[in-house]
């Protein structure tokens, strides 16, 4: 029975196809594609004071590799058209009398407008240029205020100096803050959900459609084998995404691993329970393929985007982040991003380890009695 | 062609569609869901970032810079903490992502009046959280330097004096800034592909599985009419889901709408043509209806998710792969559905990414129609 899953499961070259294309797919996808790290934001640049301190606050711009120039509109109108039609994400505006207003010592105003269409993009733009801004304005305050000390008492500089807080910062596990590092790991948990689930329902339903199933229970073959035979050539086919999203990710991405990968397969395991066990239970309430497929997909979809792969639990509102304890997915992602960022092992992981066991157990063992009925 | 075999078609269509009602019902039941969880649950926005703050100088100066960090909405400061051993643990269990530690030495810098680091540790697993928490951390210090320093010059000036420069940041077309204002337009653009790589893809193969295409052979029926008819079928249910979709967002969700109506309907129509057309083309090449599944769900849905602009914008990917994007119809929809929605902006601005979608959705259906012939023959 096993042998005869595993020969159908990649007989057709098209099927053997389907089961290891996507996860180099996603992996793909996800290591190059999708991310939401903000450098060269392009910027459009309206200088209405032209002066030589107008031009050192662009080249701060454009020397901090955030923000490339763009655009030169001269009015209204061209700002108005620049952000229309995305040419700029955002528009700097330095208003007449810049360099007079510092030099007197009186507040200079700078404008920034921000496409906040795409608004994580914009908060970046935001954050960004407000901190070139005041870097500059420190600057310009140090400047003035040596200008004043010297004027009156020239001679004692060391008055001159004032205090200046600085942050130095750290960044743990992802020290280059790369999207990548954040993704690939994800894509692993998915991929096993993706190829277990879908393809479990899908697997026993085409043969109710096609009328196999009647064969299979004319052998003598008892429910627990079949039910085992359907499900054992998928988790290892799982498992072996598993192992090839994680070598994708080591050497063309380059994605840190410090936990261990025995642990991930363990873990891997408990989390096939669960997928395993969801896509017998779809089968037994499908007749034809496409319920099967529409079924499953109902329930990954939510699964995926309340896991926490790419939306942060963490800002979910409250009601919806108990939901999400409710799903599987969202501890083994928090396992794997565990493993391969942070190195942590059962030690600090084993209340998620714990979590999926007992949900894997319970999803399973209400499936198989499910589909005994159903076979019955 | 004629308008009564199209017709025929396109009834026997839609009972396909009735008869089945739990397909029906999904295909319903996604793009609230899909809104459902764009709308309330997801969303990208960082505030109430739980900090932990390690203050090794413990003097009046320090608190005040701690107050500096919990007057701020963006942080959550969840307590104090006297070494590294508890913030390294914090971080390891994901109870916080950031952590503020004031030096022994802080309060003495600042009143020699030298440079006072302090030092901010970010948990940068999720890049984006941290960095957009990284921007606020050292905003937050910058104008605490800032004002120090003005107090200061102040105080030895005998004159009033403010910051120098004073940044004036103003958003436009989405000024919360909240997700949802961006996704849920580009939800749209994903729905309905969902819808036509869901249900279209299966229709052609199905006859080829269930034997019934040699009866429709037998009819006088002709290939450009099979796939306008059943597309048309389809194109009732994906109208019905992107009304739902724009109503909901308007009135429930309170995503500003500042463009043209009719714009709107015009382009979403054309979109969904060349969405349905897309699918049947794929249901007519592959014969089983799995196989039709996943190809669609490769090349239209996963594409239009992920390479469309609608959460990740297209400008941060590689050139490579932006490349790639050109040829992605969801592409230009999602373009259009921001531009009318937020930026209120009307054909002037739009016509390149419309003409682009007729263009699509004219030469899907010539393939479609291509294909099924070659087929037929």
């Amino acid at each position: 029975m096993l042998r005869k899953e595993f020969i159908q499961a990649l007989r057709e070259p098209r099927m053997r196809l389907l089961l290891f294309l996507p996860p180099l797919l996603q992996c793909i996808i996800f290591g190059y594609a999708v991310n939401l790290d903000v450098d060269h934001a392009r910027i459009a640049w309206m200088d209405m004071d032209r002066t030589p301190e107008s031009r050192d606050l662009r080249d701060r711009f454009e020397g901090s590799g955030r923000f490339d120039v763009v655009a030169m509109p001269a009015n209204e109108e061209q700002v108005q058209s620049v952000l229309d039609r995305s040419q700029a994400q955002a528009v700097v505006r330095v208003l007449p009398g810049f360099a007079r207003d510092l030099a007197r010592g009186r507040a200079a105003e700078v404008q920034v407008l921000v496409d906040g269409t795409n608004s994580n993009t914009a908060s970046l733009i935001l954050s960004y240029g407000g901190q070139i801004i005041a870097a500059y304005s420190s600057d310009a305050m140090g400047r003035q205020q040596n200008g004043r000390v010297l004027t009156r008492s020239p001679g004692s500089a060391v008055n001159a100096s004032v205090p200046q807080v600085t942050a130095r910062s750290r960044v743990w596990f992802n020290p280059d803050l790369y999207s990548r590092n954040y993704f690939v790991p994800g894509v692993v948990a998915n991929i096993i959900m993706m190829v277990t689930l879908m393809l479990t329902a899908l697997a026993i339903v085409r043969e109710k459609e096609i009328g196999t199933m009647e064969q299979l229970m004319v052998t003598p073959l008892r429910p627990m084998e079949l039910m085992l035979g359907k499900t054992m050539p998928f988790a290892v086919v799982g498992l072996v995404d598993v192992t090839l999203v994680t070598t994708v990710a080591l050497v063309v991405f380059h994605v840190p691993f410090n936990g261990s990968f025995l642990l991930l397969l363990c873990c891997s395991l408990l989390f096939l329970m669960t997928s395993l066990g969801a896509g017998l239970f779809i089968s037994t309430i499908s007749r034809t393929q496409q319920q099967a497929m529409m079924s499953s997909f109902f329930f990954s979809m939510p699964a995926f985007m309340l896991s926490g792969f790419a939306f942060p639990i963490r800002n979910m509102p409250l009601v919806v982040q108990y939901v999400s304890y409710l799903n599987p997915l969202r501890y083994f992602i928090e396992i794997v991003r565990g493993i391969f960022l942070k190195g942590v092992g059962v030690g600090v992981l084993w209340p998620q380890m714990a979590c999926l066991a007992v949900y894997g157990a319970t999803v399973l063992t209400l499936s198989a009695l499910r589909f005994h009925k159903t076979l019955d | 062609m004629s308008y009564r075999r199209l017709r025929a078609i396109f009834v026997k269509e839609l009972h396909h569609i009735t008869r089945d009602a739990r397909s029906l019902g999904m295909a319903l039941a996604v793009p609230v869901m899909m809104l459902v969880l764009f709308g309330f649950a997801l969303s990208l926005d960082v505030d109430r970032i739980p900090t932990l703050i390690y203050d090794q100088d413990q003097t009046q100066a320090s608190r005040d810079l701690i107050k500096q960090f919990q007057a701020s909405r963006f942080f959550d400061i969840r307590g104090f903490v006297d070494g590294y051993g508890p913030i390294q643990r914090a971080i390891d269990r994901s109870t916080i992502l950031m952590a503020v530690v004031i030096p022994r030495d802080y309060s003495q810098n600042v009143g020699e009046a030298r440079e006072a680091p302090v030092q901010i540790l970010l948990d940068g697993s999720d890049s984006n959280t941290a960095s957009i928490a990284l921007g606020y951390a050292e905003t937050v210090v910058q104008n605490y330097s800032l004002e120090l320093r003005t107090d200061m010059m102040n105080r030895r000036g005998g004159e009033h004096g403010a910051p120098p420069v004073d940044a004036r940041l103003r958003v436009w077309y989405n000024s919360s800034l909240e997700s949802k204002n961006y996704v849920v337009p580009g939800l749209i653009a994903v729905i309905l592909m969902i819808i036509a790589s869901l249900l279209t893809s299966l229709t052609i193969a199905r006859e080829w599985e269930m034997g019934t295409m040699e009866q429709l052979l037998s009819t006088p029926l002709r290939p450009a009419e099979m796939v306008l008819g059943k597309m048309l079928a389809y194109f009732v249910v994906g109208l019905a889901d992107s009304a739902i979709a724009v109503l909901v967002g308007v009135y429930v969700f309170q995503v500003p709408f500042r463009g043209s109506v009719p714009l709107l309907v015009v382009s979403t129509c054309v979109f969904l043509m060349g969405a349905l057309f897309w699918g049947i083309f794929i249901s007519a090449v592959t014969r089983t209806q799995q196989k039709a599944y996943q190809i669609s769900l490769l090349t239209s849905f996963l594409p239009a998710q992920l390479l469309s602009g609608f959460v990740w914008s297209i400008e941060s990917m590689p050139k490579a792969i932006q490349v790639i994007t050109y040829v992605v119809p969801a592409r230009y929809f999602v373009t259009i559905l921001k531009g009318v929605f937020l930026k209120g902006v009307g054909l002037n601005v739009l016509w390149g990414e419309l003409g682009f979608l007729v263009l699509y959705g004219a030469i899907v259906f010539l393939l479609a129609t291509r294909k099924l012939r070659q087929k037929l023959a």
